[in-house]
């Protein structure tokens, strides 16, 4: 059964980079969610998250600080991003907030590479580097805490947006702005929110994968995309679509580089990108359009 | 707009490039501005998609690419006549705008800018990865230069004249179609589709036409790349190039043809001037992209120009209303 112990491998990584994936395309869905608008700067908070925790755990050796500090530290970035880059700006079409946010990544990536050079930089694992048996294949405790945390933060944003106040204020907002600011919903609060809260989302993406792949100035970019095309894949504006869309783009990616090349996993994902975009828009899961 | 004054920008530009043809004496210098004439190309392309339809790419390094390796493997590997590998350059580049535009085209917004940024990244892996076509990522050498009958175009000032000679033609075509009944339709295609459509515009095919043409004319600087340098990597061709496309077109001014000119001749001067700038480089294309876009998003030349008559207005008394 040599076959099956390496597919399961490749399912196991798959899934793991699935959930990262499904992380960062939650972040891109609470955005869109409360403003419609694509915040193409989002890889670079799972950037920031990582190399911020890794600079945080040179400076003190304690994991959960280094987590929490390189969190709260990212969220500002997002709060103060939204703040400077898009509040300002008096013409909303897409494509000026495309480029808006592409410069954003494009200027973020390039501040990072001044801070902290072209160095990879290495995270300790949550738990051990220990590889635990999982029949014929193996998973490390890293992958665990990933697919955990993933887990929990999805459950988490479906009961916050739907059983609480401020979860279903956003949700208003995000169906009519201006209806949600007659009833009384801080319609500017609940922008300046998703951005806080998918930044903190991104950022907690970037600490949970650098012990597995390192921390590089320029890992948002691909990361970032990753995410948006699995938002896409599953249905840009359903959280539960984003995440099935991670799933699946992370394991197709896991299989191509199994069974045809690891040049080509990049290419695999984006040509499922372009089948979604042109067979099905709407997404896996049919959000609404 | 008076006939004249049209009339004699095209007779400055040709005064311009023969002037620098005929008195400048520096290999450098025309290295700089063949590389100027190749990027504006593109951009004027771009800007006709990006800036006078509204309709986003951000994979046009792709089409760029195409035509240099389509020019390149033709001439280097197979022995082809660079002329007709060009041609074929532009049969390969059109072709495939044609292909991905029939169902990009359909989407809007963020959707267009994930197709054309997903065709991008994976026509940028296969020129990485077709390593027995392409050379790989160490690139395709031995590119033979461009030549008429026997004069081969084989330094920058030969090649100088062909590329600014080109650019004018282009430049010209460009400001025509947009002056001509299809230029006005592809506006009013960037206003509001449906009203385009409930005039009478075949929308879908517009938008077609014209991201095929700007994939033309990233075809046509492709191959001019090629044979200018006789050496391409797929690195040229990736994702950043094709952002730091759209940061000339926003530079210079969307829907500007001679923004295009001012845009990448400023983003290809700097990075050379300023040494300290090639650290830079990445922030520096970010910030604009951001300011421009934020501040000024009918580009450089035109906020700037809006600033001072906003403060002159404001200096004679007019009253300001936001």
């Amino acid at each position: 059964m040599e076959n099956f112990a390496d597919l399961l491998q490749y399912l196991i990584s798959g899934l793991t980079n699935g959930a990262i994936y499904a992380l960062i395309a939650l972040g891109f869905g609470i955005i869109y969610n409360a403003t419609t608008i694509i915040n193409f700067a989002q890889g670079e908070m799972v950037m920031l998250g990582a190399m911020c925790a890794v600079t945080l755990y040179q400076l003190s050796p304690s994991l959960p600080l280094a987590f929490l500090g390189a969190m709260v530290l990212v969220t500002l970035v997002g709060l103060v991003f939204e703040r400077l880059a898009l509040r300002p700006v008096k013409d909303p079409s897409p494509i000026t907030l495309i480029i808006i946010t592409v410069g954003g990544a494009v200027l973020i990536k390039g501040v990072a590479m001044l801070l902290w050079g072209k160095d990879a930089y290495t995270l300790p694992p949550f738990s051990g580097n220990s590889p635990l048996p999982v029949g014929p294949a193996t998973i490390l405790p890293q992958n665990l805490w990933v697919l955990g945390i993933t887990a929990i933060s999805v459950t988490g944003l479906e009961i916050f947006f739907r059983f609480t106040l401020v979860g279903k204020a956003m949700r208003a907002c995000s169906y009519n702005p201006r209806a949600a600011r007659l009833v009384g919903i801080a319609a500017g609060r609940m922008v300046q929110l998703s951005f806080g809260v998918s930044a903190a989302l991104g950022a907690g993406a970037g600490i949970l994968i650098a012990p597995l792949t390192l921390g590089v100035y320029d890992m948002g970019t691909m990361l970032g995309l990753k995410g948006f095309s699995a938002a896409i894949i599953g249905g840009l504006g359903s959280l539960l679509g984003g995440v099935l869309g991670g799933l699946v783009l992370g394991v197709a990616e896991a299989l191509a580089t199994g069974f045809i090349s690891s040049g080509y996993r990049d290419a695999v994902a984006f040509l499922l990108l372009l089948l979604v975009l042109f067979l099905r828009p709407q997404g896996l899961a049919g959000g609404r359009k | 707009m008076r006939r004249a004054p049209f009339l004699n920008r095209w007779l400055f530009f040709a005064l311009v490039v023969a002037a620098i043809a005929i008195f400048m004496d520096h290999d450098y210098y025309y290295t700089l501005l063949n590389f100027i004439g190749i990027y504006t190309l593109l951009v004027v392309g771009l800007n006709l998609l990006l800036g006078y339809a509204g309709q986003i790419s951000l994979g046009h390094a792709a089409f760029f690419g195409l035509g240099a390796y389509t020019s390149g493997i033709l001439t280097a590997t197979c022995g082809v006549n660079p002329w007709l590998a060009l041609v074929a350059g532009l049969a390969v580049s059109g072709g495939a705008a044609f292909l991905i535009g029939i169902p990009a085209l359909k989407l809007r917004g963020y959707y267009l800018a994930m197709a054309t940024l997903g065709f991008g990244i994976i026509v940028y892996i296969i020129l990485n990865e077709a390593q027995g076509l392409t050379g790989g990522p160490s690139g395709l050498t031995g590119i033979p230069s461009l030549a008429l009958g026997s004069f081969a175009l084989n330094t920058p000032r030969r090649l100088y004249l062909l590329i600014w000679i080109t650019l004018g033609l282009i430049l010209y075509l460009s400001a025509n179609l947009v002056d001509s009944r299809t230029g006005r339709a592809i506006r009013a295609l960037h206003d509001s589709e449906a009203a385009a459509e409930s005039l009478g515009v075949d929308t879908f095919r517009l938008k077609l036409k014209i991201f095929v043409w700007s994939a033309l004319y990233a075809s046509l600087a492709g191959s001019l790349y090629a044979h200018a340098l006789n050496f391409i990597a797929p690195a040229s061709f990736g994702f950043m190039f094709s952002i730091k496309l759209v940061t000339m077109v926003v530079l210079g001014g969307m829907a500007s043809i001679w923004g295009s000119l001012l845009g990448a001749g400023v983003l290809t001067v700097l990075p050379e001037a300023l040494v300290v700038f090639h650290d830079f480089e990445v922030v520096i294309f970010g910030a604009i992209l951001m300011v421009v876009m934020i501040f000024m998003p009918r580009g450089l030349v035109r906020g700037i120009l809006d600033l001072y008559e906003f403060r002159r207005y404001k200096r004679e008394g007019g009253v300001v209303s936001s």
